[in-house]
Parts: C-alpha cells; structure tokens; sequence
C-alpha cells in the first residue's frame, strides 16, 4: 500500500504536509530537513524540486528555488540525495515541480527513480490532465505513484468531479485565486471548503496556499483531512543558523 | 479582414487540439485553467462575428494606418540584385506590428467582460502598443517590464505611463522579457477573473499562439493584395521575418503557410555568435521543452532549467520560439537563419542610407540575411519591416562612433 494512502486511513483529519524546497538553504540539508520534519510530528513531506521559472510560485518560494539551483540542486542530485532515505525516514514523501525538467530526465526515468528510492507521489502543476491520462498514467501506475491534481475557488464542480477521479493519493485544493505564499483572507475561502467537504470526494483533500499558522491551519483542517504549509516554512527556515530548532520551534507554532 | 479563415485542412497551422505538430498545448497550472479554457472555448466564435470584424477593420483602417504600404526598395534591390519589397508596419501608430495584435485582443476582451488588462513587454513596443488600446477604450492596464529593460528602454517606459499605464518592474530571475512574462502569469493567476492578459507574442498556451497569429495574419493578407496589384502576382518568392517570439513572422508568414513554392525566412538573433553563450537562436540552441505553458524549442540547460538569452535587441531576447515557428523549423517549411548584432547593426545603418528608413534592431535582423540568401534578379522578395527605430536611436548612436 502507498504510503500516502496509509497515512490517511491511519488518520483522516489535520495532516500536517510541510513544503521545502531540496537543496535549501543548503545543498546537502534535504535530508537534515526531512529527518527533523518527521521528528517534529509532521506528517508527510513535499520536496520541490526547484525550477528556474515557477510560475504557480510566489517570492518566497521563488527565491529558495533559485538559490537552490545555485547550490547545484537538480533532480538527478536530488536522486542521489535520496538513496537510503528510507532506512531514516517513513513519512509519506510527494515530489513537487514543474514539467520541463521531469520532461529533460525522462517520465518514465523519473518514475522509476522516484520508485526506488521510496517516493509516494507527484505534483506537477503545469501537466494537463488529458496528458496525463493519455500518456503517463500507465507509468505512474506501473511504479505505484500517485498523481495529485490542484483545484481552485474557480473550478467548476464538474472539473473538480473529473480532478478527483483522475487523482490518487489526495486532492490538492489551492485556498485562493494565488500563486504560493499570499496572504488572502481565509474568512472568504470557508464557502469554498465547506463545498469541497459536501462533494464527497473519492480522494482525501487537502488545503495550500497561504496557510502559515496556527489560525490558518485550523480553518483550514475545520473543512478538509489537513493543510500544506510551504511559503511560510521556508521563511522560517531561510535564514536558519540552527535548523533542528527553527524547524522544531516552526512545527510547535503550528500543531501547538 | 480574414482573421477568421478556416486553417483546419492545414499542416502548419493548429489543430483541434492546440498543437503544431508536437509542439503547443496549454501546460498550465490549474489556476489558469477557466480562463484559458473560456478563450478556447470563444475566440474563434468572437472573431468571427461580423461586428467584431467590422470593429476590428475600422480601427485598422482609422486608428492604426492600415493597409500599410508595401514599398518597393529600389536601391536596396539594385544592391541586393532581386526585387525587394518592404513591408511597412514601422508606419503603424505606435511604430510596430504589435499594435495590430492589441487591437485584436482588447476587442475580445471587452466582449469577454473583463475590465482589467495586463501584458508583459520587451523593448516596449508590445507595452506601449497594449497601453495605447486600453487608453482608447478606457481600460484599466497594468505592463509588467523586466527591470533590466525598464533601464534600457526608457523612452518606451515614458510612452506608456504617459498613455496611463501601470509599468511594474520584473525583478525576478534574470529581469529581462521571460520574467515579465512571468509575473504577468503570476498576476494573473491572482486576478483570474476580471482581468485579460494580452500576450504580445505567438507563444503562451493555447489558443494565444494562434489567435495573435490571425491578428497578425492581416500584415500577409495585405502583402497578397498589394504584391498582385504591383507584380500580377499575390505569391513573393520570399518572404523574410525576424523571430524572437515570432509574432511579426506568423503575421508575414499566415496567409502562405500552404503555398509551398513561397520560401519562408526566419531570422532570429545569434547575438555575439551562435556558438558564443551569447546568442537567441532558439532553433539552433534549442531543445523540446515548455516555457510559458507552451512545449516548443528552448534554450535549457541539461537539466531543464530555462537559459539567459542574448541579443543587442530586447524584442528578441527571448529564449524559446511560439510553438507554431518550432514546427515550421522542423518540418523545414521555413528556414531559419540567424544574424549576429553586428550584422543587424550593419544592416540597418544601410537601410537608413540606401532607402531613408530606419529601422527597429529587430526588423534589422531580417535585413542582414539578404546578403546571404541565393536572389535571383526575376525573385521577389518581401522583407517585414516589423517596426520603427525610433526606440534604439541610442543603441545606433553608440555604435555609430
């Protein structure tokens, strides 16, 4: 069984995912990170893979993706990083990024690696769901890794029917009309969610963008299985001079 | 105007499903996905409308100049021993092509209901060409410029806060035209649905490459009337464009995509030399790969991050082709070329001697590859002079010394 969807039928309410973008702050604290992240109390773990035009992506995450691809992040180091992980690390792990550069290392290279070094599933933002689903899926299914689709505030309740049947692992519900690390009111999104949760869909939900707190993780949780806290992490970690406890303290601050 | 021709018998022109062979598509995060699908969904219903064919005709004809003249370059012909003619969209208000794309799309806009407009540019032509429509129908615009060449193109920058839009600085990445495109996506993203961005160029997902093509297309459209009015003929032997996006040649290229006896050439920038890192030549750097949720050639590293571009003109600075030219690149429908910024620089320092016309460092790349191509003295040749060079009077001046 996927590890993801072990997780959640372990526990289906206030999944903790924490996004850090690999090779930041430093080249080689990817697995410094993941370790304590899982040391912490977090529940699952979404490495980005950095890309030098993240267009879904805010400032915050712009910024740690550039100064990784500067510490010589790309994904083949990032593979190499991850051999063994496993041996320290049981967390539910999704890699995130953007096309082109799994489009460079190979789809079905880059399932595989992610296969064998022990991943659970892929974000990827910018692939279209009818490509997926004429050209990839077989070797998404073939290595076992989920896929996990976005939706929006904007997204129409037959898309979203449509998103849901063609994701595993878990829906990603964007909480605003944003790119990542935006502070938009999640008063207004309460709607939104509640109409998710109503859907009943297949796949757990969780919640991203903007939720960088105690308060926004709350709301978030009140109408889904758990949240996604990415921006807000990195911030607290960017200028770190003792990771363990900024990560620790970061974490505390959220779960209390 | 034809804007609404049927290209579905077509090879090079899309299909049904947003490719050019196997480059295009629409590699967009879900945020985009209603507003890219609602522009899908009506473009061609909304330009083919009468009355937005009407509007769009009568603004060409009062507002931009059009028909633009198509002018017979006697000296620069007897130098070049071939008949060459000069498509004149430098004389265009607001001095380029760009303009003909604009009025299109703050058409469209309006019938979509949307009350904001957003764009990215370059060298400003493309910025000030979207300031231009949204002051004339009064529309909120906001233009997101790399803050590279907000220092370079200063005057540019004046035009369009002078004509009341927005100019906000890109200051991400490498700060030049990708990254304003960028942050337009990311702008838009954040204000999906009241706000259209106009895309200067044939790239982006689809159906932008397409539909600022048939914007476009009206520059091919005249040059067939005008080249059977003078020769007896609507068919040039060549027809020569400057590619950077690649919007000017989609234009000069549309409407003899499937007349295969007309050779097609595209000119991109080899900046200091192909082979010197310091180079735009998209076709001859490139790989398949996606920049501006559109898979096309791209300028990458081995591991697909998008590369720094070069180029002495900032229209062309730009590190992937529209989707559309990649396909005419591999098919070998067009050929492409390339000029360095000493031979645009040279050419348009000749064009200003030979014929009193000055012309934009883009439009000048096209015009260095006539002393390269086989002309015979029976071959017509149209060169689209894409825009004015007014904006790099300064870069002319400096290399003058």
């Amino acid at each position: 069984m996927n590890r993801i969807d072990q997780l959640f039928s372990n526990k289906p309410k206030e999944i903790l995912n924490i996004y850090c973008t690999a090779g930041f702050p430093a080249l080689n604290d990817t697995l410094t990170i993941m370790e304590t992240l899982q040391q912490s109390g977090v529940d699952m773990i979404e490495l980005g893979m950095p890309f030098s035009d993240p267009l879904a992506d805010g400032p915050v995450i712009q910024e740690s993706s550039t100064r990784a691809i500067a510490n010589g992040m790309r994904v083949s180091v990032l593979f190499e990083q991850l051999k063994g992980f496993r041996d320290r690390i049981s967390l539910p792990v999704i890699l995130m990024g953007y096309m082109n550069p799994v489009l460079q290392f190979g789809v079905e290279n880059f399932c595989q690696k992610c296969a064998e070094t022990g991943v659970d599933g892929i974000i990827l933002p910018d692939l279209p769901m009818d490509e997926f689903e004429t050209e990839y899926r077989p070797i998404f299914e073939k290595y076992d890794l989920h896929l996990i689709f976005l939706v929006t505030p904007e997204t129409s309740e037959a898309r979203i029917r449509k998103i849901d049947a063609v994701s595993t692992g878990f829906v990603y519900a964007v909480s605003s009309s944003s790119t990542t690390g935006k502070d938009k009111d999640m008063g207004d999104q309460q709607a939104y969610f509640a109409r998710l949760k109503e859907m009943k869909l297949k796949n757990p939900v969780l919640i991203g963008f903007g939720i960088k707190d105690k308060q926004t993780f709350a709301a978030a949780c009140a109408n889904s299985n758990g949240a996604i806290i990415g921006s807000a992490f990195v911030k607290a970690i960017e200028n770190s001079t003792n990771l363990q406890s900024s990560i620790q303290s970061f974490v505390q601050g959220i779960k209390g | 105007m034809d804007i609404a021709v049927n290209t579905s018998h077509s090879k090079y022109h899309v299909n049904d499903k947003g490719y050019y062979g196997r480059f295009g598509g629409a590699y967009i995060p879900e945020m985009l996905y209603p507003n890219v699908e609602e522009l899908k969904e009506q473009y061609l219903q909304i330009i083919s409308e009468p009355a937005f064919q009407a509007e769009f005709d009568q603004l060409l004809t009062d507002y931009v100049g059009r028909p633009s003249p198509l002018f017979f370059a006697k000296r620069l012909s007897e130098k070049y021993k071939a008949k060459i003619y000069l498509k004149r969209e430098d004389l265009n208000h607001t001095g380029a092509h760009k303009v003909n794309n604009t009025i299109g799309q703050i058409l469209l806009a309006q019938r979509l209901g949307k009350k904001k407009i957003i764009a990215e540019t370059g060298a400003g032509q493309h910025g000030v060409a979207t300031a231009t429509v949204c002051a004339l129908m009064g529309l909120e615009c906001v233009v997101y410029m790399g803050s590279i060449d907000i220092e370079r193109q200063a005057p540019n920058v004046a035009r369009m806060k002078m004509l009341g839009a927005t100019v906000v600085p890109a200051t991400s990445g490498s700060k030049t035209l990708k990254d304003a495109t960028n942050e337009a996506i990311r702008h838009w993203i954040n204000h999906p649905v009241d706000t259209h961005y106009i895309i200067g160029s044939v790239v982006g997902p689809h159906p932008y490459p397409d539909m600022v093509a048939r914007f476009q297309s009206v520059v091919s459209e005249e040059m067939r009337k005008q080249l059977l009015e003078k020769t007896g003929n609507a068919n040039p032997d060549y027809v020569i464009a400057c590619v950077g996006g690649g919007s000017n040649a989609a234009g000069a290229f549309f409407h003899y995509l499937d007349e295969e006896a007309v050779k097609l050439v595209a000119v991109e920038a080899a900046g200091k030399g192909v082979n010197s890192g310091f180079s735009a030549a998209t076709s001859q750097l490139g790989k398949m790969g996606i920049i501006h949720a559109s898979k096309t050639l791209l300028m990458q590293t081995e591991d697909g991050q998008i590369v720094e571009p070069h180029s002495i003109s900032a229209g062309l600075d730009y590190p992937g082709v529209g989707p559309l030219h990649a396909h005419l690149y591999e098919t070998g429908r067009a050929q492409f070329l390339n000029a360095t910024d000493d031979e645009a620089l040279a050419a348009a320092y000749e064009l200003s001697l030979l014929e009193g016309i000055i012309p934009a460092l883009e439009s000048a790349h096209a015009l260095a590859k006539l002393k390269d191509l086989p002309l015979k003295p029976e071959d017509v040749v149209v060169v689209c002079l894409s825009g004015r060079g007014d904006k790099d009077l300064e870069t002319y001046i400096k290399h003058l010394k």
